[in-house]
């Protein structure tokens, strides 16, 4: 027998709004503590909820982008249950009604293969606020800017048979939602999050209990987290026991997942229609509307990038997964002339940089104007490769285009044929005893030999000598000693 | 329709309302003959009829996505039992 | 000066018999001398009524009086009133300042009106005597060992007892039009979505609805002026023109088509009341009107299926309460279950706590289809009767109540009798139509009310079909004895 693995997610992504899904409170990340609270955020008494039109437009723009069902009437209903950060003791929600029905999405394996993943349904709910419950003693802090920031619960069906799905899975809705520009898809932010129902069965048996590990915010402990609770199910089903159909939280730092001090009580959310609100009605002509607009989704760019480009498959994965990854790449491209180039630096120099100081593309201190100017330089010979490193550091650093850190540095490459005879002239009459060598050697060896000199001229050159016509010219000259 | 002790214990506790001890079997007794009252209900069948949520067949109104509300945070905080540093304070919470 | 309409009141101000101030003044100390009989207001707010009536008396020497200026009214201690305590007559709401107005509030403050205070209520609106207030019962000018209904009791009783000339009240079952009858006042309850419920405090989100309490239909459609109409901040409120409800109140009744409902003359009805009712309506025969008889089946079952719904959404609406953010928290919490549950065990009354176990039960798993579906299918076979009735006639005439007020403490113990109080008042809130109560009788020096109810957004043909009445008859025009 064989254990399979089955994986349902739920995402929740916050919807890029500028205003709470029921008030006119901004929704910006990082605002002092209740500064972005309103009396309605506050749950005051009397106050009611007015619907924001951004956070249907892109509950819609998701549905039309996975194929899915759009509810053409749809409700939200109250979740009741309570807790501190929850103003008004319930969460508005939908879950009879939801905006977005049956849609799916297709993930690549690793084997190079494509799976279907459905999606059960989107719908439309209000964030809650934080708890902060280090800060005091005795006490924990209740900060509501949070609270009313519209999310969309991606719920997936139990498709996934893998970590490895799950995770391509959760990129490929991460990749989407940032794509359509709907979420911002920062997850240390906690603007896309991530719940992993799982469970185990002997393979073509019915589904066993499942656990639901909560709020996981990057991709590696999603991976992480299903690993390890599959191996913590499998060793209670092989030791007799039975799985607790429960919540648990992943611990990061223990990698591990734990029981949320289970609640001895059933949750009883009593959810009915909510009466403040009425029934979202939408038409064909808004939905088309919407359909029509969408900007270009990633697989679709995935593809235009291998046939338009000639990417590898790999690299056109990567930079369509994440919209401003794949503009940063198109822009360098067009001004580069020379999409190999670019590709090369927006996934080598580039990225190893963002790495290295832990920033996102979106914030690089080199924008794509500034690596394509770099590129381009490279193109017409003015620096080689390895001058264009150093004038990227530069540019990281202290900024600035490519031509003015060639210029005041005194990087441009040498070009002038009489300088360059020259040092090659010298490398020779100062090297004779490697002259004597390349010469007494079989002609298909010196081709290999000339490397040295090569290096002997760059060196004396300072980097600057055009590599090409040094190689040109040494060669000549060599040779002509034969 | 009886509740007894048990019941009305489980939905004060799903309610958050603490109820005096010796209340419970007077809330029982009422609970229950509210619950008889609305019982009266199943005699009619409705197995065909739409539920009416709202009285009137209206539709929900969009709000434009733009900012109308400043920070009133000192203003509305005055009516708050426990704030410090900006936030509301609760006895601990226990994850 | 006291003892006027609200219309007398315009046309003394007007021309310049008395200022803003005066009356204000005559009513704040009427209210100090007498209220402690009545005991109609939980807050008076004299600071505030006297800057307003100031700046009204130099709004109209400036020429830009309109209709309401330096009109004193009371409000319903259920609209958030900015820098005003705002208790929903609870003790949950004890210490709540509210830091903003409910747009009733700010409608009636933009029109110039001055708020005179805060009338007592039933504790968030539950109850149908005004004796679930945490301030104590409000009592019946008419006869103070008698309630003044409720939930809008302290608004009714302050009218009644010339405290006031007009007050706001809202109706959820009943709760201004049965204050309305027991109190010899004309109330109406507008259709559901005509008045903003923009910071009035929610008691059950679908049916509850705020509207006018006067002495007289004129002032009713006064005030609607000034209320009615759409709000941004209130999804439910109706999107369509709001007429001038004073332009239509004189037009001839002759063709009106009246239906009597036979449900709402059945035995749980008085008799000397049914009587009553049947003179009020032969004084509509004799104005022009033809009368037949209907039927609306399913009232009965309206009292069941608001209790269901009711205490559904009551029981999430009050969830908010919890000592959070407002409002009364428990001493020294031992934990955060002890703060939620002491909090609330304390903050609120028998009655709120028994509608919100009734709805945390009707709304929990498992009960769901049973309690609160089928009470929402009860709610659309109720809708329909109306329906059917209104596109034959154009009102419909019944008792607002079975009874006139009873005594105080007469049905407290026994929740259901209460509940039975609202059967003739919950199935229009249930539709979601407008109704009127107006005065047409005395029932052993109790006040008997006529209810008229009339089809969607017809609340101008209700008003009319009052005002004839009351240029026909004085019922409205009687006092207590002593005022």
């Amino acid at each position: 027998m064989e254990w399979e693995t089955v994986i349902g997610l739920e995402i929740h992504a916050q919807l890029a709004t500028n205003t709470k899904i029921f008030s006119g409170a901004s929704t910006a990340f990082g605002a002092e503590a209740n500064t972005q609270a309103c009396a309605v955020d506050l749950a005051l008494p009397g106050t009611l909820p007015v619907f924001n039109e951004s956070a249907l437009r892109m509950a819609v723009m998701f549905g039309t982008a996975i194929d899915a069902e759009i509810g053409k009437v749809s409700v939200f209903d109250r979740k009741n249950y309570f807790y501190p950060d929850l103003p008004k003791g319930y969460q508005t929600s939908q879950l009879f009604y939801p905006i977005v029905g049956e849609g799916h999405i297709d993930i690549e394996l690793e084997d190079g293969s494509t799976k279907r993943v459905g999606v059960t349904r989107a719908h439309l709910e209000e964030d809650a606020g934080k708890s902060l419950h280090e800060e005091f003693a005795s006490q924990t802090g209740i900060d509501l800017n949070r609270a009313g920031t519209p999310l969309l619960e991606i719920v997936s069906e139990p498709d996934m048979r893998s970590a490895e799905e799950a995770v391509a899975y959760v990129k490929k809705i991460h990749a989407l939602v940032t794509n359509l520009g709907i979420c911002d898809g920062n997850m240390a932010e906690g603007s896309f999050r991530c719940d992993c129902n799982v469970s185990v069965r002997y393979k073509g048996e019915e589904l066993g209990n499942r656990t639901e590990t909560k709020n996981i915010n990057s991709f590696r402990f999603i991976e992480k987290a299903i690993k390890g609770e599959v191996e913590r199910q499998i060793d209670i089903l092989e030791d007799g026991g039975r799985i607790t159909q429960e919540t648990r939280l992943y611990d990061a730092d223990k990698d591990e997942t734990r029981s949320m001090r289970s609640k001895e009580e059933a949750n009883d959310y009593r959810y009915f229609p909510c009466p403040d609100l009425l029934p979202i009605v939408i038409d064909d002509e808004y939905i088309d509307a919407i359909r029509k607009a969408l900007p270009e989704l990633p697989d679709v760019r995935r593809t235009r990038f291998v046939d338009t480009y000639q990417l590898s498959a790999y690299d056109a994965g990567v930079l369509s997964a994440y919209k401003p990854l794949s503009d940063f790449f198109e822009t360098v491209a067009t001004i580069s002339t020379d999409a190999k180039l670019s590709v090369n630096w927006v996934m080598g120099e580039l990225s190893k940089h963002l790495n290295q100081h832990d920033t996102d593309i979106k914030n690089s201190p080199v924008s794509a104007q500034q690596l394509g100017g770099l590129l381009q330089r490279i193109k017409d010979n003015t620096i080689s490769g390895n001058i264009a490193k150093k004038v990227f550091e530069a540019m990281w650093n202290e900024g600035g285009s490519a031509d003015e850190i060639i210029e005041a540095k005194g990087l441009k490459q040498v070009t002038d044929t009489g300088a360059i005879e020259k040092i090659v002239d010298e490398v020779i009459a100062n090297n004779q005893k490697q002259v004597d060598q390349y010469t007494a050697a079989e002609p298909d060896k010196r081709g290999k030999m000339i490397g040295f000199f090569m290096g002997q001229v760059m060196k004396a050159s300072g980097g600057k000598a055009n590599p090409g016509q040094v190689q040109g010219m040494m060669k000549q000259k060599l040779d002509a000693l034969c | 329709m009886a509740l007894n002790r048990t019941d009305v214990e489980k939905i004060a506790h799903l309610a958050r309302l603490q109820i005096d001890e010796n209340d419970v079997p007077e809330y029982a007794t009422n609970l229950s003959n509210i619950l008889d009252l609305i019982s009266q209900m199943q005699s009619i069948d409705t197995s065909d009829v739409e539920p009416l949520a709202h009285p009137l067949d209206a539709v929900q109104r969009l709000r434009a996505d733009s900012i109308t509300e400043e920070n009133q945070r000192e203003h509305l905080q005055t009516v708050a039992p426990s704030v410090e540093s900006g936030l509301f304070l609760v006895p601990k919470v226990i994850e | 000066m006291l003892n006027k309409t609200l219309a007398e009141l315009a046309k003394g101000l007007d021309q310049g018999e008395f200022s803003s101030v005066e009356l204000t003044q005559a009513y704040l100390e009427r209210i100090k001398r007498e209220d402690s009989k009545y005991n109609s207001f939980i807050t008076v707010t004299e600071e505030l009524a006297l800057i307003q009536a100031t700046a009204a008396d130099e709004t109209r020497s400036a020429g830009k009086a309109t209709f309401m200026t330096g009109l004193p009214i009371a409000h319903k201690d259920i609209f958030c009133t900015q820098g005003v305590r705002t208790s929903a007559g609870s003790k949950m709401l004890d210490n709540f300042v509210s830091p903003y107005d409910a747009t009733v509030i700010r409608q009636f403050n933009a029109a110039g009106a001055v708020t005179l205070g805060k009338t007592n209520m039933d504790e968030f609106a539950m109850g149908s005597s005004n004796e679930s207030s945490f301030y104590g019962p409000s009592r019946n000018p008419w006869n103070t060992d008698h309630v003044p209904g409720g939930s809008s009791g302290g608004s009714a009783a302050a009218i009644a007892a010339g405290l006031a000339p007009a007050a706001t009240g809202t109706d959820t079952g009943g709760s201004i039009r049965q204050p309305a009858a027991f109190c010899n006042l004309t109330g109406l309850k507008p259709t559901y979505g005509r008045v903003s419920r923009y910071g009035m405090i929610a008691y059950a989100s679908s049916l509850d609805q705020g509207g006018p309490m006067a002495q007289t239909a004129e002032d009713t459609a006064m005030m609607m002026n000034v209320m009615a109409g759409l709000d941004p901040l209130d999804s439910t409120s109706a999107d369509r023109q709001v007429p001038d409800y004073t332009a239509n109140l004189d037009k001839p009744l002759a063709g009106l088509k009246i239906g009597l409902p036979k449900e709402f003359f059945a035995a749980s009805l008085n008799p000397e009341m049914a009587t009553l009712i049947h003179a009020a309506v032969k004084e509509y025969e004799a104005l022009g009107a033809a009368v037949k008889e209907v039927s609306l089946p399913n009232t009965a079952l309206s009292v069941p299926a608001y209790y269901i719904i009711a205490p559904a959404e009551a029981s999430s609406n009050l969830s908010r309460f919890d000592g959070v953010r407002y409002g009364y928290r428990c001493e020294d919490p031992k934990d955060l279950e002890d703060m939620y549950k002491r909090t609330r065990g304390e903050g609120f009354g028998t009655e709120v706590k028994r509608r919100i176990m009734v709805g945390t039960y009707a709304l929990s798993e498992g009960f769901y289809d049973a309690y609160y579906k089928k009470a929402q299918q009860i709610r659309r076979l109720i809708q329909e009767d109306f329906v059917r009735v209104l596109s034959e006639v154009d009102v419909i005439m019944g008792p607002t109540t079975p009874t006139p007020a009873f005594k105080l403490g007469e049905k407290t113990s026994d929740p259901v009798e209460m509940y039975m109080e609202d059967i003739f008042t919950l199935s229009l809130n249930l539709a979601g139509l407008p109704g009127m109560s107006i005065p047409c009788g005395m029932n052993n020096g109790l006040p008997v009310g006529l209810q008229i109810i009339g089809n969607y957004f017809a609340e101008e043909k209700l008003l009319n079909v009052a005002h004839k009445f009351q240029q026909a008859t004085d019922w409205h025009t009687q006092k207590p004895a002593g005022l």
